[in-house]
């Protein structure tokens, strides 16, 4: 046996390939769910944390900042950690999909909260201004003239972000979740063979790769006529 | 003569430990246009701001069209859409188009069902002679064409008076004619303006009254051929004499 038939039967054993791409597939759909769900929990509460920070509630916006803080500081892998090992020690046990669930939604949560809050504080003084001078009240001013524009200029930072996050969905192996990464080391570990992590690395590039460009359509979707 | 409408007593304005309007009384009467004139820093465009209120007068009153401004039950979101404001760097929507800029406070504000709120800002438009750009976003205006839809914006809320904030100085020079015609016809309309520009050639052919302030105060006021022909304050003199220059 060459190297290279070493290589091939390490990653592109082809018995392997069909054993597990069933695996890998349930594994796909698993990521999708579990990254929409944190999408979606994650985006709509950083939001709602940016909208309450522009009230201008000083204790309020302490308490934002320092949540905030804490969760971009703590690397995702210690939050899952402590909620799938920890909060049962406090009675409480949550399953290692809702742990990681929770984990990555709260830092999507974070980070998004700081992109969204740099875009309302980038919206020009004079927009306020002007919906004030016509009479609208602050809520429909932030609604209806910041708040578009704040999402519209965001939305760059936004998707990577986004993408990001949803990438750490992989931390999820580490809690017993079979999606792609935690399906294709079991796999691995069965087959005593890596195809399934090439099946698996393929199956991210399936996923993230149609993220990436619609992202990239957002951005021009959503840019201003000129 | 007619009673004034726009009327502020004694209106002091401190920025922390900087004292921007040093007492200032200005009474505007129905009709009128007033031109506020003076060096920059001197307190016109703060004075022009604590009228509608955008700015909080740190002491002194201010009435328009017969509302206290500053008092704390007045409604400010009603009065406000009885002084039509046009700022220096337009502030349009730039997500709406000219009709929605136009639209927005008529339908949010006035509550007008849609179709209504739509036909008054093409009027509105109409006036400023842009009915055509109606579908345009502001990226695709000229910067004239822009200002022209902040004061349609503005007018179509029919306000009792307009404040207008160095309209035209973010403009290009060939683009000023076209906004200052609109201001003329909005004039001719019978609308009271309160204007803070230096488009002195604007100001001797259309004010009623100029008044020029320097330091936070009005130094000296009067008809536009008194205080641009016969200043009779020193720094009006040196002000005067400095713009014309140019």
């Amino acid at each position: 046996m060459t190297n290279w038939d070493r290589f091939l039967d390490s990653f592109f054993n082809a018995r392997v390939a069909a054993e597990y791409l069933p695996k890998i597939i349930e594994g796909f759909w698993l990521t999708i769910l579990l990254a929409a769900c944190i999408i979606l929990a994650g985006v709509a509460a950083g939001l709602a944390l940016a909208v309450l920070r522009s009230l201008g509630i000083r204790v309020l916006n302490w308490a934002i900042i320092f949540v905030v803080d804490l969760f971009r500081a703590l690397p995702p892998l210690v939050i899952i950690a402590l909620l799938y090992f920890g909060l049962p020690a406090a009675g409480l046990s949550l399953s290692g999909f809702a742990a990681a669930w929770l984990a990555l939604s709260l830092v999507l949560m974070a980070f998004t909260e700081e992109i969204f809050w740099a875009g309302i504080t980038a919206v020009p003084k004079g927009q306020w201004e002007a919906a004030r001078s016509t009479g609208l009240g602050f809520l429909d001013t932030f609604t209806l003239v910041v708040l578009p524009q704040a999402v519209r200029m965001v939305i760059p930072p936004l998707t990577n972000r986004t993408i990001a996050i949803t990438k750490g969905t992989a931390l999820a192996s580490v809690v017993a979740v079979q999606e792609i990464l935690g399906a294709a080391q079991a796999g691995v570990s069965f087959s005593f063979n890596p195809t399934p992590l090439t099946l698996g690395a393929v199956a991210y590039l399936v996923l993230f790769l149609p993220v990436v460009i619609l992202g990239r359509w957002v951005e021009t979707r959503f840019a201003w006529k000129r | 003569m007619s009673a004034a409408i726009v009327e502020a007593r004694g209106v002091h304005k401190h920025f922390g430990g900087l004292h921007v309007l040093k007492g200032v009384d200005l009474a505007v009467r129905e009709r009128e246009l007033v031109f506020v004139i003076g060096p920059s820093g001197s307190g016109k465009s703060t004075l022009l701001r604590c009228l509608n209120r955008l700015e909080e007068p740190s002491d002194g009153s201010i009435t328009v069209d017969g509302i206290d401004m500053l008092d704390r039950r007045t409604d400010i979101n009603k009065a406000r859409q009885r002084i039509g404001m046009v700022f220096q760097s337009f502030n349009l929507y730039p997500h709406m188009t000219a009709l929605g800029n136009v639209a927005l406070a008529l339908r949010r504000v006035q509550g007008l069902p849609r179709a209504e709120a739509e036909a008054r800002a093409r009027q509105a438009l109409e006036r400023v002679h842009l009915a055509d750009r109606a579908g345009h976003y502001p990226g695709q205006l000229s910067g004239g064409q822009q200002q022209r839809v902040a004061i349609a914006r503005a007018i179509a809320l029919e306000p009792r008076v307009m404040l207008f904030d160095e309209p035209t100085s973010a403009l290009d020079p060939e683009l000023v004619g076209g906004v200052l015609q609109a201001m003329r016809e909005l004039r001719e309309s019978g609308m009271t303006m309160v204007v803070v520009s230096h488009e002195m050639g604007f100001a001797r052919a259309a004010a009623d009254r100029v008044v020029f302030m320097d330091g936070g105060r009005i130094v000296e006021e009067g008809p536009p051929e008194a205080i641009f022909g016969n200043p009779q304050q020193e720094r009006t003199r040196a002000f005067i004499g400095q713009i014309e220059r140019h």
